[in-house]
């Protein structure tokens, strides 16, 4: 019954996997426009390389607020999926995001973690996830229950499509390899937004 | 609303014509009772934020989803908000309410307080932020409806500063 019983109990066990890889497989499985805030770098790099949707959100700064912002989505529009996608840095910059999520159980919101051990897009510096850190641990403790590693590709997915229909929060972890994106994101903030708003049915 | 009435009713009713539900905060003693009120009244949606800048992150995504917010914080929760203020609400236009209870200043007791207390107008200043001081309860009404209404005109972010002139402060105990 517990999700966390049937993945990896521990960082070190799941699969390196590909962030754009991965990315990919989750935009393929949106279909009722559900609103994706991408975190600085090569998280929404990524997000944009998958194909532009405009329900996606790509942040140009403010790191860390990948999952505030996210939050602040489900909160207005509790009948729309809302996902974040963070890198392990950014959410070790705002671990108590993780303690508010879990006091309000949005029960449409899906927290996705890059995991990649490194501030990749400064030159590969280790966070604190590469040394001791277990985010999904972390995650778990500040008392998002459904937290998990995935095991791989095919675990991923199978997640993915759980916190999508079933009640969140949810809180998947994924190990990334250290490959750059091949896309960058177009850094227009009022048009992000803009298109973001529209997309999500706020008039401009 | 009568210029009698105490500021955080004046701020609840002109929150409540603005259609202004999320009230996100750090918690500060000054603004314990406009933090009551808003508790109180089943028209708000009240969060409690582990801190400042997570709060101005929900309430943006909140806003572009449709619904109003406000973020209420004291002086030095305000210090730690120049990046997300810089990097997110100005640049992607998001007009972030924010009320700030002055602490530092007129009867101050923390050192601490009163030294980053003086870099909150400079640094509204040099982000361009329109800012204003409330220190009379006959002018809390026309400030935050006429800066509430400018503000989601704009697209722009705008301050309001509790002075303990409006609110009488944090006293320290004898």
């Amino acid at each position: 019954m517990s999700f966390a019983a049937n993945h990896p109990r521990h960082r070190n066990d799941a699969k390196v996997m590909s962030r754009a890889d991965l990315t990919a497989r989750l935009v393929a499985r949106l279909h009722h426009e559900e609103a994706v805030i991408g975190g600085i770098g090569y998280a929404n790099f990524d997000l944009w390389g998958a194909g532009h949707r405009p329900q996606n959100f790509y942040m140009l700064g403010s790191m860390g607020l990948a999952v505030p912002i996210a939050l602040g989505v489900a909160i207005a529009q509790p009948a729309r999926r809302v996902v974040a996608l963070e890198g392990d840095g950014s959410v070790l910059m705002q671990l108590g995001a993780l303690a508010t999520v879990a006091g309000l159980r949005p029960a449409n919101l899906v927290i996705v973690i890059w995991d990649n051990g490194a501030y990749q897009i400064t030159g590969g510096q280790p966070t604190a996830a590469a040394a001791a850190a277990d985010l999904v641990a972390i995650a778990r403790g500040a008392g998002i229950a459904q937290s998990a590693w995935a095991a791989d590709e095919s675990d991923f997915e199978e997640m993915i499509a759980r916190a999508l229909t079933e009640d969140g929060p949810w809180l998947i972890g994924c190990r990334i390899d250290a490959v750059k994106p091949v896309a960058t994101t177009e850094r227009d903030p009022a048009r992000i937004r803009d298109r973001f708003m529209r997309g999500i049915a706020v008039g401009g | 609303m009568p210029d009698t009435a105490p500021w955080y009713q004046t701020a609840v009713a002109v929150l409540k014509r603005h259609d202004i539900r999320l009230v996100t905060y750090v918690p500060d003693n000054v603004l314990r009772p406009l933090i009551e009120a808003v508790h109180a009244d089943p028209f708000f949606t009240p969060l409690i934020a582990t801190r400042e800048e997570e709060a101005l992150g929900i309430v943006s995504g909140a806003w572009m989803a449709g619904m109003r917010g406000i973020l209420l914080m004291q002086t030095s929760g305000f210090a730690t908000l120049p990046n997300v203020i810089a990097s997110l609400a100005v640049p992607f236009q998001i007009p972030v309410l924010m009320m700030v209870s002055e602490r530092g200043t007129l009867g101050e007791f923390n050192q601490g307080q009163a030294l980053v207390a003086k870099t909150m107008r400079p640094v509204l200043d040099a982000l361009a932020i329109e800012h204003h001081t409330m220190s009379r309860g006959d002018e809390v009404e026309f400030i935050l409806d006429r800066s509430i209404r400018q503000a989601v005109a704009t697209r722009a972010p705008v301050c309001f500063i509790l002075s303990p002139l409006l609110t009488g402060g944090k006293v320290f105990a004898a």
